[in-house]
């Protein structure tokens, strides 16, 4: 493939702007027309005039931010599908994140650009496996990008999990996730080990949930924690966003074991200074292994890195003889959702 | 190794001490002989390998990893054993491209590396003892190679527990104290008797084991400087004393020891059992007689014309493995010797104090009068007396009085009856909060740690300490809601307060300290009572704290 280095996207710190199609990828800031990723709110605002992005991600933001999905000027797009606008090709293919998660695929005048948006390699039963799209410019998350992070196999993970539950039945186990995508990860990995007694959730899990239910991901019996005693809680999981691990909502737990499910959890201090009795590395971003993997299948001409560790995933780039440039965009905040 | 990684990773992420100790003893009971042994001393750094140090372990990642990336790891990480232990290439690891890429492990291009070499599966796995046995024959020259050929059969969190094995610094909060408190509940053994043993016998602890599961008779410690367990008093609260049947000696601010020469050797432990002996080597030169003792350990100040100086003076030589000349001849230590346990052979410990007392008495002057000293016998006529005596004690280091009953043995541990201390009354201060942070384990949904201040001459309120005791659940709850309800900033896990609440804090004793702003430092700060009624203007300055400073 011959690539013209004059550009026709620019990435500024709000986010990637297509300027044949007058059109922004995951902008941190209100415009006219914004194609979304996905529905993690450091790549989903409000405020838009139009918004293209999967059904689930559309289903999502009418959750959360009260976009109209309905509108006509919103448009939905299955994996696969797209539009062309400006000259420009658009096309969403799965990024294996979360639900309704995509990366935008751009093709104009025989260049292709990939956003990956965030994304994962490996097998989650709540949402569609990512697809490998061969490109020019590949703009890849980096939220990973240093060679400590290597996130074990899921499995043992939430077999840690269960073994954790089992062994101290007077207690529960309250585990972090991140509202949108960990939370029913965590709930649907449960299911396939084999845990089928009642999951309990706190109040700001139960939408998305439903959400997920209504899109076909099983989640099983979920019980609100508000609306359960104190007692039929012990040796039981409890599912809670991570803000709520050490407050005072906690309290109605039966003497909780903390745990967290977070990539962060592979450092151990990292785990202490959330206070976290049980770590569970369980990400839903791709691990160093993933992203060095990712960049060598796709091989495009340059890569792109953009929040997290740039710096890591560029040396390596530079070690292995592969364009690459660092992009700054702002407003990225992963801590709690990784 | 899988197992003691385990063990390591639920001591660090625990901070409940029950539960720590549960996780020991589970561990004792079911790891077979050697591992368990050469495991509890890595826990509590028993365990000393010269050949290896942290500079070897980076030398191992440079030849590895790619530097910069090792850089921007490790300083994300903030621990070099940890980072070696992610870092380090992993063999088996599984791509999700199929293929192992070659590159995950350093970030090192394939052309620059030769293929990733997969050792044969049945070399995978390490026991802690051979771990150790290899590490024992390691040298300067051969420790990087031995060490690496250990580190490609583990798997990260093993590796882990190898390097915090092999470099110290495990920092899991597991004492000698905790770790023979597990020892005794595994294997339902009486601690005393633990407490004597541990010290005599070196790791892996075979004999220990096999005395704690009934294999083998109690092991005998002819000429070995064990540890005696201490015997500990009660506080005084209120209870009438016959004073006739007790002797009142001063309590002293330094640090409980015991110093044993058994064999040729001569050891000192502290409170803990912990030995303490590279801190103090001169106290080890100059106790040259076949005893045990029991005494205070202090440093003479020169400001008190010789005598001893405050705790905080005590505190430069505490925590060190060994001592420069400059430590010795600054801060130059001494004990202050009440009690003698054994000598020539006899273990006293069964007689009555009294007894103990004249033989102690007759002991002392066998030793160097310029580092051992006898505990004076205060001379009361009854408590009243001794109640005025207490209370016009100025001496800085002196904490109180102990009273020991005349005719009790000396018996570990802390018998209703026996011993009592008696502390002077708290100083107190009127402060105000300034900043809470959440608490552990089961306050961790509490703002139970309070930070508080006094005025200065400026008018600006200084730090002056912290406390996290002394109040009820009740006042907790309380303080809990006033820091939610007054919250000014947050800082990560600390807030920032309205600066309007007044606590009362009690403390022992207040020394001037470089640490804080405010240059005093508390010893012991616990909240007496929360000052609802006080508005913050009429806290105490600091100019009030220092006036208590001694």
């Amino acid at each position: 493939m011959t690539t013209r280095v004059k550009p026709w996207i620019e990435p500024h710190p709000s986010g990637i702007y297509v300027k044949p199609a007058d059109l922004w990828i995951d902008p941190s800031r209100p415009v006219e027309r914004a194609a979304v990723t996905h529905g993690h709110a450091d790549h989903a605002r409000s405020g838009h005039g139009a918004v293209f992005a999967t059904p689930e991600t559309l289903a999502i933001m009418a959750l959360r931010y009260g976009v109209d999905a309905e509108a006509s000027h919103n448009q939905a797009f299955v994996y696969g599908d797209g539009f062309e606008r400006g000259g420009v090709r658009f096309s969403f293919h799965p990024a294996g994140h979360v639900l309704g998660s995509a990366q935008i695929a751009m093709e104009y005048r025989g260049e292709r650009i990939v956003v990956t948006g965030d994304y994962k390699r490996r097998p989650d039963p709540t949402c569609a496996p990512f697809e490998v799209v061969p490109c020019d410019i590949f703009i890849t998350e980096a939220t990973f990008g240093l060679p400590v992070f290597r996130h074990p196999p899921t499995v043992d993970e939430i077999a840690k999990l269960i073994g954790a539950v089992r062994a101290e039945p007077d207690r529960s186990v309250l585990v972090g996730a991140y509202a949108l995508g960990k939370a029913q990860r965590v709930i649907a990995e449960l299911r396939a080990a084999g845990w089928s007694a009642p999951i309990y959730i706190h109040g700001a899990l139960e939408r998305m949930c439903n959400l997920y239910a209504v899109h076909g991901v099983d989640l099983g019996e979920l019980r609100l924690v508000s609306e359960a005693d104190k007692a039929e809680m012990a040796g039981q999981i409890v599912l809670a966003p991570p803000s709520a691990l050490n407050d005072r909502w906690s309290r109605r737990l039966p003497d909780p074991v903390t745990a967290m499910a977070s990539g962060w959890m592979r450092v151990r201090q990292r785990a202490r200074q959330r206070m976290v009795e049980l770590p569970l590395v369980i990400s839903d971003h791709a691990d160093w292994d993933e992203l060095t993997a990712t960049i060598e299948e796709v091989d495009p001409w340059e890569s792109w890195i953009t929040h997290g560790s740039e710096e890591g995933l560029l040396r390596w780039c530079e070690l292995t003889q592969r364009k690459a440039r660092a992009l700054h965009l702002v407003g990225r905040d992963l801590e709690e959702e990784a | 190794m899988k197992r003691f990684a385990a063990l390591i990773d639920r001591l660090i992420y625990t901070r409940s001490r029950n539960t720590k100790l549960a996780l020991i003893v589970d561990y004792l009971r079911h790891t077979p002989d050697p591992d368990r042994g050469w495991a509890i001393a890595a826990l509590t750094e028993s365990l000393d390998f010269p050949a290896v140090k942290a500079g070897t372990v980076r030398a191992l990642l440079g030849a590895r990893v790619d530097e910069e990336l090792f850089r921007l790891s490790r300083h994300f990480v903030g621990d070099t054993a940890e980072t070696a232990a992610l870092l380090w290439p992993e063999p088996f690891h599984p791509s999700p491209s199929g293929e192992g890429t070659g590159v995950g492990a350093g970030g090192r291009a394939p052309p620059f590396e030769p293929p990733p070499q997969t050792p044969p599966l049945k070399g995978r796995g390490l026991t802690v003892t051979e771990a150790v046995d290899a590490l024992s024959a390691a040298t300067r020259s051969d420790a990087p190679a031995i060490l690496a050929s250990l580190l490609d059969r583990l798997d990260a969190d093993e590796r882990y527990a190898l390097l915090k094995l092999a470099l110290g610094g495990m920092r899991v909060g597991v004492s000698a104290r905790l770790a023979k408190q597990a020892f005794a509940q595994a294997f339902a053994v009486p601690v005393d008797d633990v407490e004597e043993l541990w010290h005599a016998i070196p790791p892996p602890y075979a004999p220990l084991f096999a005395w704690g599961e009934g294999r083998a008779p109690r092991p005998d410690l002819a000429d070995v400087a064990f540890f005696r367990p201490f015997m500990l008093a009660h506080p005084l609260e209120g209870e009438a004393i016959d004073f006739t049947t007790f002797a009142a000696e001063w309590k002293w601010d330094g640090i409980r020891v015991q110093i044993v020469r058994g064999g040729s050797e001569t050891r000192i432990y502290s409170r803990g059992g912990e030995e303490i002996s590279g801190a103090f080597p001169e106290l080890v030169a100059a106790f040259d007689q076949d005893a045990v003792i029991d005494g205070e350990l202090l440093v003479r100040g020169e400001v008190q014309g010789g005598e001893a100086a405050s705790f905080n003076a005590l505190q430069q030589r505490l925590g060190r493995k060994t001592v420069s000349k400059k430590m010795l001849a600054d801060y130059p230590a001494f004990v202050r010797v009440y009690d003698l346990l054994a000598v020539d052979g006899n273990d006293l410990r069964g007689l009555p104090w009294s007894e103990r007392r004249r033989q102690l008495e007759a002991f002392v002057p066998r030793l160097a009068a310029s580092h051992f000293d006898l505990s004076q016998v205060i001379e009361a006529r009854d408590f009243e007396h001794l109640a005025q005596l207490r209370a016009g004690a100025r001496d800085a280091a002196i904490e109180g009085v102990m009273l020991k009953r005349r005719d009790a043995p000396y018996v570990a541990g802390r018998r209703a009856g026996l011993w009592y201390k008696w502390k002077r009354d708290p100083l107190v201060a009127d402060c105000v909060m300034m900043y809470a942070q959440r608490g552990n384990g089961r306050r961790a949904s509490f703002y139970s740690d309070y930070t508080f201040g006094c005025w200065s001459d400026a008018g600006e309120l200084l730090p002056v300490g912290k406390a996290y005791s002394g109040f009820t659940d009740e006042e907790l709850k309380w303080l809990d809601k006033f820091v939610r309800d007054h919250t000014l900033n947050r800082f990560g896990p600390v807030r920032e307060v309205e600066k309007s609440l007044v606590l009362e804090v009690a403390f022992d004793s207040i020394h001037a300290s470089k640490r804080h702003k405010s240059g005093l430092a508390m010893r012991f700060p616990r909240i007496s009572r929360i000052r609802r009624d006080k508005p913050a203007e009429e806290a105490d300055r600091i100019a009030a704290l220092r006036a208590m400073v001694t």
